[in-house]
Formats: structure tokens, C-alpha cells, sequence
């Protein structure tokens, strides 16, 4: 049993954190909050320093470590700031798809422009009438003799305004039994004649990332933007969320971690009755339960990145990490704005946007109905 | 152009509540976050840029009681091609003086140009390590130095004295400098220099390696010895301001240019 890192993966931290703590500026936090808007300079610049492709091997442009440290890095980003750090951590969405099940050309082609900060990617599954149950998908993809055509909509797809290119999965065999191995994941490029994304406005938190509406009518797309075999779609997609929930996790556990700094900072200033809020022991045990929450998160994303580099997944413990830590850091946040009070509620005090902006990892990649369904199903067996 | 640069390990008290060891020696460092010394951080990057506009080596050294590898493996990250520490728990309470000294043992047979440290440290402040070095070493030396300019066999540096009035000497190579903090803009640790740092070489020696003697080491040997700290008096004069936003920043205006921070 050993719970430390490598100085290595401790040196990957130290640099996440330095960077930053140095660029992450609160007020230009809330500029990007206010107008929606995407950290474009500070993507360049995470990316020129090998955070973006760092769990990408070497010869597509990444720096060649796993999963593991890549949480490390999410994690430090979205301490610092929880809607600067998803916009930035989220950059490479749907790329892992192409890097596990892709070809060397489609690796070559699409990875390395990600991993070097020149593109930003997208996967697309869910549906307005297929989230949680996507085993069936309205997007259909019809074969023809130059390749695919694909007619359909998807929903809430994070970066999907602003990536150049999209891992979508579509229904390619309609009869199929059952239905989802009748489904193919198809990367279709920004600009293509008949696909088009549109913003969803006023969303809850996670404003600085893109969230939009996909679009497909008649988009004909060529056989070689295929990833992976025919009518495996599903099962290409499930591998991806085994690498891709740790990764949320780490959204979830880096914005818990930032709360909690901001409240025991104040709870250590702020004088009420004649004595510091830290002194009474309501506000101890609050935040004796976050911090226990926040490092239980942490051991249990750390096992599953760890699980995941050395080969041995297991979706079980992915799905207990990532439903876990997203709990942990919507209590975690809303105890913290609770302890700031008044102050807490203000924009300008960040723990409020830390609460809303922790509440998304809740939901994508799966809600935590599903991630238990999942564990509950791999504890018993299958539920009819 | 071989570069050696001098580095030095502190802890970040900016925002840390401050407790002095039972000693009354020294700070408690357990919980304090310790990072390179600023201005040491901008000679590693100083080093590593004219190495790359001139060719050559960078090396960095450290002079500790505790383990620094993380320190050296920040400098290596950044840039600098090798790294030697000498840890020895003697130089616990070590005075400029001894670090100088174990600092010379390792550079008098490495082959340099140059030879970099910060002005001074953020901890104890002494600003002497570097004009004691090029004594030890019998090299001319600048301090507070905000500008480099390598000649044939000579460097023009400028130096930073009061009221911003800049000097410009030349020095011959080989020759030690105290590097101020904005000559350059340091550059982040970039994962790739992370990864190219765990190839690198760092070198651990003892004292014993140095050929450094007992007399030469620790609290003995340090002609400067610490008697005590302590935490400044919690004092009167604050001046709680009241009334609106804008009368209270106009308040603070005025009191600021009584005091001639504003003209």
C-alpha cells in the first residue's frame, strides 16, 4: 500500500498550482463568468506548457504521463478557480476516444493539434430525448458508398460551439439487437456543410465553457472518420467514461478543495461575538466535514486514475470516484458559501460560483443515479 | 558560457501565521509552504537565458540541512542541465560565511564563467553569500544587478542603487553576480520540463565528499550567530477610516500623500 506520489507527479502539481495561482486572476474570472466567454489566452498558454496534452503519449504531441497526473493538474487548476479550471481541463472532451479506439492517422491528425493548444475537441451522445438512456439515439447514420450521412440533434455538448472537431455518436444499424450494438462513433469537423452548433445561454454554472445544440442534416461524412469498428460505438464510448468520470472527479474534487481553502481562510478572519468563527466549534465540525469529505474524495480518484494507468479498470471504483467527489463538492461548496454568509452569496467572493459550477459535475458523464446503478450492478450481478 | 547558480530553498510566510521554535531560534516550518527564493528564481532563469542565446551549461547548486531535491528538480525543469546538492544537517544555523565556504569547495573545480545568486534571501535577508563567494573564489563581483550584457571575456552589468539610479560596470569573466529581482520574467515549469528534468543529472554530495572540515561547518564555524527572534509587538496607530466609499477613498488618498507614497 502506498499513498504518496512521485516526486515526479509532485513536481506536475507544484507546476498546476504555480501557473495557476500565477494567471488564474480573480478579476478576469469574473469578466469570462459575466460574458460567458472562454479563456482563449489562458488555454494557449496552459497548453504551451504541456498541461493540455499531458496524458497524451509523446508521439501525438502529448507529454506521455496518465491519467493520474492529468487529475493532479485538473484538480490544481480548478482549486484556483472551478470555472477558469473546466474550461481549461475540459479541452481535450472526446479526444481519449480517438486516442484508445482511432487509427494512426486519425491519431495523428486530430490528437496532436489538441494536445498542442491549436484545437479543442468535443464528444457528443447525449440527445433532447436520450441522456441517461442512450442505448437507443435518434442521430442516425446511414451508410453510403463514400461513407456516412447524418441526420439528427444532441444536446448539452460541452465545447460544442468551439470545437474543431466532434466524436458523435450515432445509430449506424437500426435493427440491431440490442440496440446499442447498433451504434458507431463518427468525428465530424467544425464547418461542415449541414452541421451547425448553437450556444445554450444562461446556464447554471460552467459559464465559461461552451455548451450548444448540435445540429446534422444530411452531414456526409467520410468512411476514414470512423473511429474504431463499425457498430461498437457504445462500447468505445463506455471505455471513454472509464477514463473521462475520474477526470470529472477531479473537477469536483479541485472545486471542493478551493471552497474549503476560501472558507477556513475566512472562518480564521472574521470576528463575530467577540471571538473568530473558527473558534466556534458549529463552524469547526462544518469544516472538519468538508475537509473529511474532500480527502476521502481524493483517495478514491487517485485509485481509479491509478487503476486506470496501470491497466486494471475498474469501472466500479470510476463510477464510486466520480459520484463521490461530485457530491462532496456541491455539500462541500454550499457549506462554504454558508460560512462566508452575506459575503458568500456575492459574486465577487467566488464561493458562490464554485457552488453553482460544482453542481454540473453532478450530472455530465453521468448523474449520480447512474454511476450507482453501475456500481450497484457490478456488486450484485445483473439486474434484470 | 558556463553558468553556475546558487540556490537556496525558504519558506512562503507572506500570508502564514508565524511561530517561533521553542529555541527562539528559528521559525516552526512544518506547516509553512517552501518554494526556490525569489531572487534566486530569477537568476535560474537569467542562467538558462544566456545559455540559450550564448550555448553552454547551467548548473544549479544547493547548500541545505534538509532534502532540496524538489528545489533542484525545479531548476533542472526549467531549464539548467545538471544540478549537485551537498546536504548536511551541520549547516542547520549555518551563517553566510559557511555557506560561502561549502559553496566555493563545489565551484572551485567546476569549470564557469559566471556565477549567479539572488541578492539575498527571503528568509534571513543577509545579502552576503555572493561577495563572500567571489572573495573565496578571488573574482570580481556585482550585486544588485538587473542587467546583463556578455563582451568578449568581460561582462557589462547593470546595477540597481538607490532612487533607481542605474550603474553600468564591466567585469572580467570569470565573475560573480547578484541577481535582482526583474532583470527577466521567470518562466513557469512546463510539464515537458518536468519530463526532461527526470533524465537530467543531479548529483548528491556530503561534506565529507567537499573535503570540508569539522571547523569549517555548522553553529562553530559561523562567525554570525543567531541570538533570537522574535514577532514584532502588536502595535497602536491603526486608523480605522469610516464614512462612505468615496470619502473613505479620499481620505486614503490624502493620507498617502502626507506621507509622500503619492505625489
Amino acid at each position: 500500500m502506498n499513498f504518496e506520489l512521485t516526486p515526479e507527479q509532485r513536481d506536475i502539481q507544484k507546476a498546476a498550482r504555480e501557473f495557476a495561482t500565477a494567471e488564474f486572476d480573480k478579476d478576469l474570472a469574473i469578466e469570462h463568468e459575466l460574458n460567458h466567454s472562454f479563456p482563449e489566452e489562458l488555454w494557449r498558454k496552459a497548453s504551451k506548457l504541456g498541461f493540455a496534452g499531458i496524458h497524451f503519449p509523446e508521439e501525438y504531441g502529448g507529454q506521455g504521463y496518465g491519467l493520474l497526473e492529468k487529475v493532479l493538474v485538473v484538480e490544481e487548476f480548478c482549486r484556483q478557480d472551478s470555472g477558469i479550471g473546466m474550461a481549461l481541463s475540459l479541452v481535450e472532451l472526446g479526444s481519449e476516444i480517438i486516442l484508445v479506439h482511432g487509427n494512426e492517422e486519425q491519431k495523428k491528425k486530430y490528437l496532436i493539434p489538441v494536445a498542442t493548444g491549436e484545437a479543442i475537441s468535443a464528444a457528443a451522445f447525449t440527445e433532447p430525448e436520450h441522456g441517461s438512456d442512450i442505448t437507443f439515439l435518434s442521430t442516425v447514420a446511414t451508410k453510403d458508398k463514400d461513407g456516412y450521412q447524418i441526420n439528427g440533434t444532441k444536446i448539452f455538448i460541452t465545447n460544442g460551439c468551439i470545437a474543431s472537431f466532434t466524436v458523435v455518436l450515432c445509430q449506424t444499424d437500426l435493427e440491431a439487437k440490442p440496440s446499442y450494438r447498433g451504434q458507431s462513433t463518427l468525428i465530424v469537423e467544425k464547418g461542415q456543410e449541414g452541421f451547425d452548433a448553437t450556444e445554450l445561454e444562461n446556464k447554471m454554472g460552467m459559464r465559461m465553457n461552451s455548451t450548444a445544440e448540435l445540429s446534422f442534416v444530411n452531414v456526409k461524412v467520410p468512411a476514414e472518420n470512423l473511429v474504431g469498428d463499425e457498430n461498437r460505438g457504445f462500447y468505445n464510448m463506455m471505455d471513454f467514461v472509464n477514463e473521462s468520470r475520474p477526470e470529472i472527479g477531479a473537477l469536483a474534487l479541485g472545486i471542493a478543495q478551493g471552497a474549503f481553502d476560501r472558507a477556513l481562510n475566512y472562518a480564521k478572519q472574521r470576528k463575530q461575538f467577540g471571538q473568530r468563527i473558527a473558534d466556534f466549534q458549529v463552524i469547526q465540525h462544518k469544516l472538519a466535514d468538508m475537509a473529511t469529505k474532500i480527502e476521502a474524495s481524493r483517495l478514491l480518484l487517485y485509485k481509479a486514475a491509478r487503476n486506470f494507468d496501470k491497466g486494471k479498470i475498474d469501472p466500479k471504483i470510476s463510477s464510486m470516484a466520480k459520484w463521490f467527489s461530485a457530491r462532496s463538492a456541491v455539500e462541500v461548496t454550499e457549506e462554504a458559501v454558508q460560512i462566508l454568509g452575506g459575503h458568500g452569496y456575492m459574486l465577487e467572493n467566488e464561493v458562490e460560483r464554485f457552488y453553482r459550477d460544482a453542481r454540473v459535475t453532478e450530472i455530465v458523464e453521468g448523474t449520480r443515479e447512474i454511476q450507482k446503478n453501475n456500481i450497484a450492478r457490478l456488486l450484485i450481478g445483473k439486474i434484470s | 558560457m558556463d553558468i553556475i547558480v546558487c540556490v537556496k530553498k525558504v519558506p512562503d510566510t507572506r500570508e502564514a501565521e508565524l511561530i517561533i521554535t521553542k529555541d527562539g531560534k528559528d521559525i516552526e516550518k512544518g506547516e509553512l509552504v517552501c518554494d526556490i527564493n525569489e531572487w534566486d528564481r530569477y537568476a535560474v532563469e537569467e542562467a538558462i537565458r544566456l545559455k540559450e542565446e550564448l550555448g553552454g551549461s547551467v548548473t544549479a547548486v544547493a547548500v541545505t540541512p534538509d532534502e532540496d531535491e524538489d528545489l533542484l528538480r525545479k531548476c533542472l525543469a526549467m531549464g539548467a542541465d545538471r544540478a549537485i546538492m551537498v546536504k548536511d544537517e551541520s549547516f542547520r544555523g549555518s551563517d553566510a560565511h559557511v555557506i560561502a565556504t561549502a559553496l566555493h569547495h563545489i565551484i572551485k573545480d567546476l569549470p564557469f564563467d559566471l556565477v549567479f545568486t539572488g541578492v539575498q534571501a527571503e528568509d534571513d535577508g543577509y545579502a552576503q553569500v555572493g561577495g563572500i563567494l567571489a572573495g573565496f573564489l578571488k573574482v570580481p563581483h556585482a550585486t544588485l544587478v538587473t542587467q546583463i550584457e556578455v563582451l568578449e571575456r568581460k561582462v557589462q552589468v547593470h546595477r540597481e542603487l538607490e532612487e533607481a539610479l542605474m550603474e553600468v560596470v564591466e567585469l572580467d569573466m570569470p565573475a560573480v553576480c547578484t541577481i535582482q529581482t526583474g532583470i527577466n520574467e521567470p518562466r513557469y515549469v512546463s510539464i515537458m520540463g518536468i519530463r526532461k528534468a527526470a533524465k537530467k543529472e543531479m548529483k548528491t554530495l556530503n561534506t565529507s565528499d567537499l573535503g570540508l572540515t569539522e571547523e569549517e561547518l555548522g553553529d562553530s564555524a559561523s562567525k554570525v550567530k543567531i541570538k533570537g527572534l522574535s514577532l514584532p509587538p502588536s502595535g497602536k496607530g491603526a486608523e480605522i477610516l469610516k464614512g462612505s466609499t468615496g470619502e473613505i477613498a479620499t481620505k486614503v488618498a490624502s493620507i498617502l500623500k502626507s506621507k509622500g507614497v503619492l505625489a
